[in-house]
């Protein structure tokens, strides 16, 4: 039951703190020039063992969790490295939304830039939600509505907060390219501006590397 | 005018416009790209059939998954990696973007090679598809790490949409003991404040301690404050930065350099400006650290003890040390390693290496223990070869091997086998960062050197000097 401004769906509790994008798309994963197949990698370690065998005690991989859709996270998710694919590799295993007290920096960019749903809430919120999710024998499930800026459970009803620019992002689909580039010729003025008073920086890199290829 | 944090003075002069009260459309003044985080942005740009705004501001080096055995010509025998960089190598000749191609000389891992040729200089705006973009802050340049779509917005405008952070100060003073480092400081600030302790500010260092550090020190402690996840780190440019950026920058003549020095000595916060927090640490408390858990911010001194797990860390605490294979009350000094590797954009550097080598001359790397030391770049290695280093380690039983990322994050065949116990002088313990089920101690170069003599985790500071 997704509408554009609404997520909803089975909500899975995976409450590890500070859990770094090396954990969520391991290395192995990495070596590819386009966006696929990333479902595959998605939190390797923690859904098979060392020789590949399913963990059927992990969450995402009991039955009842196939369709999860909601992430309840512990705090710091996506923390460490800036690799993009732990994005594209949650949302191609089918996760729409994670929910956490607080996201890795750059993280929390690409999510957005890439319309997955990072719900801050404070830390005793997400420890109820984990609760209701625990206590439960059937999946938790949850809705995620950004137009009214509620997360619902069961059990409770929450707002939350997003920036102006990242709810019209995630509402709109803005093509953040296109409207940086209606401000092409700012940017040249500015560009113009700048090497007249920093006149050292302008080509940097094809000059150093210029120079250095002859020396 | 009110004052100015450095922070906002940076972003000010990168300012194209204010898009709204938290973002702004940010100038950038170099990208650096490597062949894993870059090709789908490229691939982006394609379909849109839009052209790179500014190539000669952009610059690429094949660095994660290249190999790093010590043969002449290298090649990349992964197929999957080899068309990383073939694809990388044909993007940067369509766009003219310059290369640090796999057989280049000067090939390196981004953060050793752009400063070690000039092309970070103060008050520039730095960004790459790589966390450590926070290097930069050693030299009054603000780096910061992008994700892919970034890399793609960059490519295409030479800009970002760039959300403000806020300012965090971090003040040492006093002087660093002997046998201790930058590393050993960032890791204990790291220790204290938390991994997040830092999320969403940029750190400015400053203090008499940090004005002491080398420009290679502080590139090490600027490096790793994304781990305790800082959006930036700066360190105000001092005569240290400007000697550093004016013995490798042939390209600016005197009147560039009267010009810079004038607007570089503005690169300092204004007096009485406000930071939202502050910390304050004194570099006499710093001793050698150690992580003994799988987040950054579990280390402590060598001479110490692990932690139980207890207090709001609880879960955490028991899941590291079930990991780990460690237990409460545990000292860290006396711990067998297996492997050690000393290399990464956090500690490959000359300075670094020469370390290494005062602990590695006239001993052997302990029976039983593999170690490896990949320097940063091609320069560093031609240099520490020129110096007698690459011998030195060598003799000592090293493995003397060619620049890359290599086992910081095992994306090539640097990798550890399950259960292998590793001391590195790299950034991050996450789990099987370094391989599936090893286990990563950070610890600074000279640290991991006293490891590999002595085949287990040892105070740097009571093996001596070099056993001439």
């Amino acid at each position: 039951m997704t509408e554009s401004h609404r997520i909803g769906g089975i909500a899975a509790p995976l409450n590890i703190a500070n859990l770094d994008t090396d954990q969520i798309m391991p290395k192995q994963f990495l070596r590819g020039i386009d966006k696929k197949g990333l479902d595959k990698g998605l939190l390797w370690d923690l859904r098979f063992d060392r020789e590949g065998h399913i963990r059927h005690d992990f969450v995402l991989n009991r039955p009842e969790f196939a369709n999860t859709r909601v992430l309840i996270a512990g705090p710091n998710f996506g923390c460490g490295s800036s690799r993009e694919h732990a994005v594209w590799g949650l949302q191609q295993f089918g996760i729409q939304a994670v929910i956490a007290s607080s996201f890795g920096e750059i993280f929390y960019s690409n999510a957005m830039n890439n319309a997955l749903l990072a719900v801050i809430l404070p830390q005793d919120d997400v420890s109820r939600l984990l609760d209701e999710a625990h206590r439960n024998s059937t999946p938790l499930n949850i809705e995620i509505d950004v137009i009214s800026m509620e997360v619902r459970s069961p059990g409770m009803t929450r707002p939350f907060t997003l920036a102006k620019r990242h709810r019209r992002m995630f509402l709109e689909g803005l093509d953040m390219i296109g409207a940086s580039l209606a401000h092409k010729a700012n940017i040249a003025a500015f560009a113009q501006h700048h090497w007249s008073r920093q006149p050292w920086v302008r080509d940097i890199a094809r000059l150093t590397k210029h120079r250095i290829d002859n020396h | 005018m009110y004052p100015q944090t450095l922070y906002r003075k940076l972003v000010a002069s990168h300012t194209v416009v204010e898009l709204d009260e938290q973002n702004v459309l940010l100038f950038c003044d170099l990208h650096l790209m490597n062949e894993y985080t870059s090709p789908q942005a490229f691939a982006g740009l394609h379909e849109q059939e839009r052209e790179v705004a500014m190539p000669g501001q952009n610059v690429a080096t094949v660095s994660h998954i290249i190999p790093t055995h010590p043969i002449a010509q290298r090649i990349i025998q992964d197929p999957a990696s080899a068309l990383q960089a073939s694809n990388l190598k044909r993007n940067c000749e369509r766009h003219d973007i310059p290369l640090f191609d796999t057989n280049d000389v000067l090939q390196g891992i981004e953060h050793i090679i752009a400063p070690e040729h000039g092309m970070i200089r103060p008050g520039m705006v730095v960004i790459c598809g790589d966390s450590h973009t926070t290097t930069y802050g050693a030299l009054g340049a603000l780096g910061f790490g992008i994700g892919t779509s970034e890399v793609e917005h960059v490519l295409a405008t030479q800009t970002l949409v760039y959300r403000l952070a806020e300012d965090m100060r971090i003040r040492v003073d006093g002087r660093l003991p002997p046998g201790v480092t930058s590393k050993d400081l960032i890791l204990m600030i790291i220790s204290r404040i938390g991994a997040q302790g830092a999320r969403g500010y940029v750190v400015e260092f400053c203090g008499s301690a940090i004005d002491d550090l080398s420009i290679e020190a502080r590139f090490t402690l600027c490096n790793m404050a994304v781990e305790a996840g800082a959006r930036g780190a700066l360190i105000a440019p001092d005569q240290k930065a400007v000697d550093y950026v004016f013995a490798r920058v042939a390209d600016m003549d005197t009147e560039q350099r009267r010009q810079a020095l004038s607007y570089w000595a503005t690169l300092r916060s204004d007096e009485g400006a406000e930071f939202e927090v502050e910390h304050r640490f004194d570099a006499a408390d710093v001793a050698p650290y150690v992580t003994w858990g799988t987040s950054p911010d579990q280390a402590i001194p060598v001479t110490g003890k692990v932690p139980a797990a207890t207090g709001p860390q609880r879960s955490s605490i028991e899941k590291a040390l079930n990991y780990t294979g460690l237990a409460a009350d545990m000292p860290l000094e006396g711990l067998a390693v297996q492997h050690v590797f000393i290399g990464s954009c956090t500690n490959a550097r000359i300075e670094d290496l020469r370390e290494v080598a005062a602990v590695a001359k006239g001993r052997r790397v302990a029976p039983g223990v593999r170690a490896m030391v990949v320097p940063g770049s091609g320069a560093v290695r031609t240099q520490a070869e020129s110096e007698g280093i690459a011998q030195v380690l060598i003799d000592a039983g090293f493995e003397w091997r060619k620049p890359g990322c290599s086992m910081c994050l095992a994306m090539n065949d640097d990798v550890l086998a399950s259960g292998q116990r590793c001391a590195s002088s790299t950034n991050r313990n996450f789990e099987g960062r370094q391989g599936r089920g090893a286990i990563t101690h950070l610890m600074s170069p000279a640290m991991a050197a006293a490891a590999a003599v002595t085949g287990h985790i040892t105070d740097v500071r009571k093996l001596g000097g070099p056993n001439d």
